[in-house]
């Protein structure tokens, strides 16, 4: 039991203090970026990607994955920027509008893989095709927004300090994670979540409500894609099929460098933020350096799954040999589709 | 009509086979109907031209791959790094033959950086080493396959990217588009290759222990290792046979459009093969695998894509009806979905 807590926390810490390695890496290479604004703008250029990541977390922590959630984000631009700027439909009607339609995109999801035992690769996979198709539908073209509440809400600045600030996004990226954390570790559903993940049998067998929980988490994926999507619209301001594409691997890799398990039952919503402000780091790194090609970005996320994938390893094999001399069986009939060693 | 029928009407759906097949049945059976022409298949010079032929030309790349991730999936493994192999052997071997047309006393000629045989060595050697690495970590390290070849899938990209140097490579060098579009006795080339690694993995599987042991690996890992099975090594194996599948695929879609694009070759190939493999009847959990299943559900994609075009349909809402699609066959293989619907709708089936 205790193996387990170290381990989570360990890896948190991990994240953490790589982050702060990274930064403090940029700090020293170059002049300007330990700037408060350079800082701010990591949780401004990296708001929806948290937003979708933190859905996502519970998705893995589950056991489950969601590979739509690009695909939403894009289709909840594309339907913003229409109603919007060709239906001329008040923000006020059009964003609670897209939120349920991501919504009940992910309960649909989730209803089929929990009833139909659809694997969720697959069911997730042709949901992302629909979302995809369905923003060429309403136009192949991108879509600019330029009404008054959306431009307003994306120049607004809200002053940090003396000459530093926020973008309204990154009010909704600290909500999303305060409200996540709490959901995760304080409610019956988190717990529940991380029973499932640990293993969906004896959560079943201990009567916890593991069918319901299941299409829940996926309707709060949908949800956070498509307030990921109203984020993206706000820091795009327009919309487009082609927005967020393989934005569902880059949440995925956020949540793993943050310490979330894709076997399920291990992962930390906080970790995830970690995850996804590492990628930031990368990406300003990279920009200011100013030689290296976008590519490098790539390899360097790639290199870093690496080594973090290696570091669970390590202390799952220390963890396997603790729990062996506790003899802890799994039950027969418990699948393991991931496993293969 | 008589007692023997559902018992054979239950062996028939039974089979794993019969779904994809009545799937892509339907589906020729619709074109049948809609398109004009499309089950015409005419000679010019020397070849075979109609849709038919063109859907089996185009589901190549596909079909190779399907090949390797049914084996893959076999293991209950995943690879979703093959769409960056795709990337990666075209732009390699796009850099190596790059091309040049030189005019030589007069005479037009098509010069290559190195010979073409030792390009295509060196793309597939190259896909075969990021399987080899997949293999590593999932069979040594013991990650999950998954999040190994995410790894690569990350990655390979960027290297792929970074063999082009960002830019789309162009190839001027005819005899390479053979490869791609080239006929051999009427037939498209690229079919002989698919065959041919077809055949090789069905001896193979079918004709020795292998099938078996790949089989055993998927269902229980633990019970096979104690059975005597060397699952490390094999698992290395499977993962660099899907690979120098991959590989061979990049080198047939590099050809097909002369060119290379590191960023945007093979994108989603993963997901397509994937699904294929679903839609053929194995089961991602691993154990029993259908290759002749996995092509036909490589098929059934090829089938709906060219069909979606040859109605008429809107590209635009290709996606659309590929999605739906997609959910009706999967609901239709789900078992519990077949029993909802039974009970409800064909009583008979039900109680027979």
């Amino acid at each position: 039991m205790t193996g387990k807590f170290n381990l989570k926390y360990l890896s948190l810490t991990i994240t953490i203090g790589l982050f702060i390695l990274m930064y403090g890496l940029g700090a020293y290479l170059y002049t300007g970026f330990l700037s408060l604004q350079v800082f701010l703008n990591l949780f401004i250029d990296n708001a929806f990607l948290c937003v979708t990541a933190v859905g996502m977390t519970f998705v893995i922590i589950s056991g489950g994955i969601d590979l739509s959630v690009g695909s939403v984000i894009a289709l909840t631009t594309m339907i913003s920027a229409y109603l919007v700027q060709n239906a001329h439909w008040s923000p006020t009607l059009v964003i609670p509008l897209v939120l349920l339609v991501g919504s009940l995109l992910g309960f649909a999801m989730g209803y089929m893989i929990q009833f139909y035992k659809l694997p969720p690769f697959i069911v997730t996979l042709a949901g992302m095709f629909l979302a995809r198709g369905l923003c060429y539908v309403i136009s192949i073209n991108s879509i600019t927004i330029d009404t008054d509440f959306y431009t307003k809400v994306a120049q607004y600045h809200i002053p940090v300090g003396a000459d530093a600030f926020i973008s309204v996004n990154v009010i909704i990226f600290v909500a999303v994670v305060a409200v996540a954390v709490f959901l995760a570790h304080y409610t019956r559903f988190g717990r529940t979540v991380y029973a499932i993940g640990g293993n969906e049998q004896s959560a079943v067998l201990m009567g916890l409500p593991v069918a319901r929980t299941k299409v829940l988490i996926y309707t709060l994926n949908g949800f956070c894609s498509a307030l990921a999507g109203v984020v993206f619209t706000f820091y795009m301001l327009s919309g487009y099929g082609l927005h967020a594409m393989g934005m569902e691997m880059d949440a995925i890799a956020s949540a793993v460098i943050g310490g979330t398990l894709l076997t399920g039952g291990v992962g930390y919503v906080l970790g995830t933020m970690f995850g996804v402000l590492i990628l930031g780091t990368i990406q300003t790194l990279i920009v200011f350096q100013g030689t290296l090609s976008s590519w490098w970005t790539k390899i360097v996320i790639g290199i870093l799954l690496f080594l973090f994938c290696l570091l669970q390893r390590v202390f799952e094999s220390s963890k396997g040999a603790r729990d062996k001399s506790t003899a802890t069986a799994q039950p027969p009939g418990e699948a393991q589709p991931a496993k293969a060693q | 009509m008589t007692a023997s029928q559902p018992t054979f009407f239950r062996r028939l759906t039974a089979s794993k086979l019969f779904w994809p097949l009545v799937a892509l049945a339907l589906m020729l059976l619709f074109n049948l109907v809609f398109t004009k022409g499309f089950f015409h298949i005419q000679i010019k010079d020397g070849h075979l031209y109609g849709s038919l032929i063109d859907i089996l030309n185009r589901a190549a790349p596909l079909m190779l791959i399907v090949i390797g991730m049914t084996l893959v999936i076999a293991t209950s493994g995943i690879d979703i790094s093959v769409g960056a192999v795709v990337a990666i052997s075209g732009a390699l071997v796009a850099m190596m033959i790059g091309g040049t047309l030189v005019l030589k006393g007069g005479v037009q000629e098509y010069v290559t950086l190195v010979p073409m045989p030792l390009a295509i060595l060196a793309a597939l050697g190259a896909a075969t080493l990021v399987g080899l690495w997949n293999g590593l970590m999932v069979s040594r390290v013991g990650m999950q396959p998954i999040v190994a070849t995410l790894i690569l899938l990350m990655a390979g990209r960027g290297v792929a990217q970074l063999i082009t140097n960002g830019q789309i490579i162009t190839i001027y060098y005819k005899p390479y588009f053979f490869v791609g579009n080239g006929f051999l006795l009427g037939i498209p080339f690229s079919l002989y290759i698919v065959l041919a690694v077809l055949l090789f993995t069905l001896y193979f599987t079918r004709r020795t222990a292998l099938g078996l042991f790949i089989e055993s690996i998927g269902i229980n890992p633990k019970a096979s290792r104690m059975a005597g099975i060397n699952a490390k090594n094999l698992l290395l194996c499977v993962y660099a046979f899907c690979a120098l599948c991959a590989g061979i695929a990049g080198l047939i879609v590099c050809s097909n459009v002369k060119s290379a694009d590191g960023n945007n070759a093979g994108m989603y190939f993963e997901l397509d093969a994937i699904l294929a493999v679903v839609l053929g009847g194995t089961s991602t959990a691993g154990g029993k695998f259908y290759l002749i299943g996995s092509i036909i559900g490589a098929l059934i994609i090829q089938t709906l894509t060219t069909t979606i075009y040859s109605i008429g349909v809107p590209p635009e809402i290709t996606l659309v009806v590929k999605a739906l699609v997609v959910f009706v066959v999967m609901l239709f293989q789900s078992e519990s979905f077949r029993k909802v619907v039974f009970n409800r709708f064909g009583g008979k089936v039900g109680q027979s």
